[in-house]
């Protein structure tokens, strides 16, 4: 019982979103080129099973369901001190939703527990390209893992007694939950800050050896169950947003000075909104 | 919704058809999200865009409400009607109190296995996001999250949903063609508020939680409310000014304060003065943060990212103050200055400051 902690912590690599276009005359994605990074979410649960692994010992394992090239963002986890990567690959998985990116992430880590029982598995919050949120409590229900989402700290973890103790997010507050190993932990964001790797870790991710697992490997029979026919949702269209019919209607003053500009910016607009003065209503407004 | 969204490959129109099982699902429903005595407003959101839906469909709305007896949730039955539904599914258990995954994904499991409905939708809070997740799975069903616009597919008579996805650059309208409920979470904010009809009212179908407390592995230890009652309500306040990082320097952020101040008005801020310290994350305006749906929005110095767009868009009236005669604001503001915002902003405090005493004297 004291070997310490068996953690896997799903990451996926993402697309810098901020660099994605639309053609503007076949409206397809333009992808060429956009750099790839880790979806930034997950560094926060990445963080957090580097640092339980500090405080009792175990491994951390980085699982990323993705094309080949995803082994990048794998290294860069080892580098930021994870013990393996093992990268789940397969053209069977192409096109998955969150259900069937669930039941391909939950035959690996079952695969993983069938070696060594796994205690927690960990998630980010959400990815900036899919942004569900989904494919975390989709772990935690096909595992039959205790479900522990937006997760800001772990106070208390105790393997021997099989309870984890966690802070959660909740409307207006935060709720303190007790539960049972094995469980799923999805991390909130902004709750810890990632370590720099240290020059060995970084030596070793380059030379490391990913695992690299296709959908027989990782136990799937049923492949019917993954990416586009394990689907049930599926894309009709992707665009980009429409601009607003008119453009912005300038305001200018009676002479170009600051105060001339405000003065009638204040005339447009209690005359398109005459109730506007009336909204305004703290004390303080009328001081 | 697709982890992966592309364009639609041929091969999905294998699995177009509904099977003939599923075509006994109907109905619109909207998950009641109840948590210590009181409705979170997307619920009531939610419920005006479901009545939309199911008129297109001429099928029913109803609203699922789950709490302990006597915490709120009679009000919630009574209110959901006003809000729009035609019925509403009630299962009052103690082990509803707080909430926890398992109990309540157990009562709704059971209850859309009962009474099969073609669509469900939950607000996309904390509570929603993680509800709908684990009740998507266990229904094995299609889930898009964080929905912008739903709209009934002409042909399919399926949920056309659209979202945002890659970061906010793009949107994509995803549905569900083959499973059964066709699930959608909305944030907060997102749909507008529906007029109450105090006069509705309407049948009320009561259903069991059959679980013990034993069943339920997690328990809840204790329950922290914020300390700071100071927390941004930007998602509802009726003005919103914003600064981004036109504003320059760390402490121009209080010519913004000074404005929402004279306003009675909230403060917001575009993300990367989050990042750097300038502002408290709640005061965050756009995808990854709040929505706002202010009366009036003014901005000053935001360049008006889509990520920044998606989220303050559903203003009645925006202002916006920017340098760049070109900047991307322009194109969704319904006002604007090209000027300095470290100007203009103290001259607006002060023209709205001087507008206000006329008023007050006025009576
Ligand atoms: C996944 C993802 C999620 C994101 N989520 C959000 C989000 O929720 N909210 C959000 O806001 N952003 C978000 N962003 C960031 C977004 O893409 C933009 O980078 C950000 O909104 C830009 O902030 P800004 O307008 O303050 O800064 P900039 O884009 O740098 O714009 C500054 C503007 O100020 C103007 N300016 C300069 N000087 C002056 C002056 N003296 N007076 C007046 N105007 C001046 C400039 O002309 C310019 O238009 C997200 C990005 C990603 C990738």
């Amino acid at each position: 019982m004291s070997q310490g902690l068996t953690m896997v912590v799903c990451i996926k690599q993402v697309p810098d979103s901020a660099q994605i276009r639309v053609h503007p005359v076949t409206n397809t994605i333009m992808r060429q080129g956009v750099p790839t990074i880790i979806n930034p979410y997950d560094l926060f649960a990445l963080e957090q099973a580097l640092a339980l692994r500090d405080q009792l010992g175990g491994t951390v394992t980085v699982l990323t369901m993705g094309p080949q090239m995803a082994e990048t963002s794998l290294r860069k986890a080892m580098g930021h001190g994870a013990d393996r990567a093992i990268l789940l690959t397969d053209r069977f998985f192409a096109g998955s939703d969150t259900l069937a990116t669930s039941f391909a992430l939950s035959a690996a880590i079952g695969k993983i527990n069938a070696e060594t029982p796994v205690d927690v598995v960990f998630t980010g919050k959400q990815t900036i390209d899919g942004d569900t949120a989904q494919v975390g409590p989709g772990i935690a229900r096909r595992m039959g893992l205790n479900q522990l989402t937006y997760v800001s700290a772990i106070p208390a973890i105790d393997k021997a007694a099989g309870e984890i103790t966690a802070h959660r997010r909740a409307e207006g507050g935060v709720q303190v939950l007790k539960t049972k190993l094995p469980c799923l932990v999805t991390m909130l964001e902004g709750t810890n800050e990632l370590r720099r790797g240290s020059l060995p870790d970084v030596l070793r991710a380059e030379r490391a050896e990913i695992t690299t697992w296709n959908a027989k490997d990782a136990g799937i029979e049923d492949v019917t169950k993954c990416g586009l026919k394990g689907s049930p949702t599926k894309v009709s269209k992707v665009f980009a947003p429409k601009p607003r019919s008119e453009r912005a209607a300038m305001i200018e003053g009676a002479d170009a000075t600051p105060a001339a500009i405000a003065a009638a910016a204040v005339e447009t607009l209690v005359a398109a909104d005459p109730a506007l003065p009336g909204v305004i209503t703290r004390p303080s407004a009328l001081a | 919704m697709s982890e992966t969204p592309a364009k639609p490959p041929a091969r999905a129109a294998k699995s177009k058809e509904l099977p003939e099982h599923l075509k006994a699902y109907r109905h619109v429903w909207v998950f009641i999200e109840l948590e210590h005595g009181r409705v979170h407003s997307v619920s009531w959101e939610l419920l005006g865009e479901a009545r939309k839906l199911a008129d297109t469909l001429k099928v029913d709305v109803a609203g699922v409400v789950l709490g302990p007896a006597g915490e709120g949730t009679d009000q919630a039955v009574a209110e959901a009607f006003h809000y729009g539904a035609d019925q509403v599914y009630l299962v009052e258990d103690p082990l509803l109190t707080n909430y926890r995954t398992d109990p309540f994904t157990k009562a709704l499991t059971d209850l859309v296995n009962t009474h099969k409905p073609e669509i469900l939708m939950l607000g996309a809070s904390t509570l929603g996001r993680d509800l709908a997740g684990a009740l998507a799975t266990t229904l094995a069903t299609g889930l898009t999250a964080d929905c912008t616009e739903l709209a009934i597919d002409g042909t399919s008579r399926a949920l056309a949903a659209t979202r945002p996805t890659f970061g906010g650059s793009l949107l994509c309208t995803i549905m569900t063609l083959a499973a059964r409920p066709q699930m959608a979470t909305v944030r907060p904010r997102v749909m507008s508020m529906p007029e109450p009809d105090r006069s509705r009212a309407g049948p009320v179908i009561r259903e069991r939680l059959d679980m013990v407390e034993e069943d339920i592995v997690t328990k809840v230890l204790d329950f922290i409310p914020d300390a700071d009652t100071n927390q941004a309500q930007l998602a509802f306040a009726d003005i919103v000014v914003a600064g981004g990082l036109g504003l320059q320097r760390p402490e121009n952020v209080q010519l913004v304060k000074d404005l929402a101040e004279v306003l009675g008005a909230e403060y917001g801020c575009s993300r990367p003065l989050i990042q750097k310290g300038w502002m408290t994350a709640d005061r965050q305006i756009g995808q990854t943060g709040k929505t706002i749906r202010p009366r009036l929005y003014i901005a000053a110095g935001i360049s008006g990212a889509i990520q920044h767009r998606v989220g303050s868009e559903g203003a009645d009236r925006i202002l916006a103050i920017n340098t760049d005669p070109n900047a991307p604001i322009f194109d969704f503001a319904h006002h604007g200055i090209v000027g300095d915002a470290l100007e203009i902003l103290p001259a607006l405090t002060e023209a709205f400051r001087a507008r206000l005493a006329v008023d007050r004297l006025a009576g």
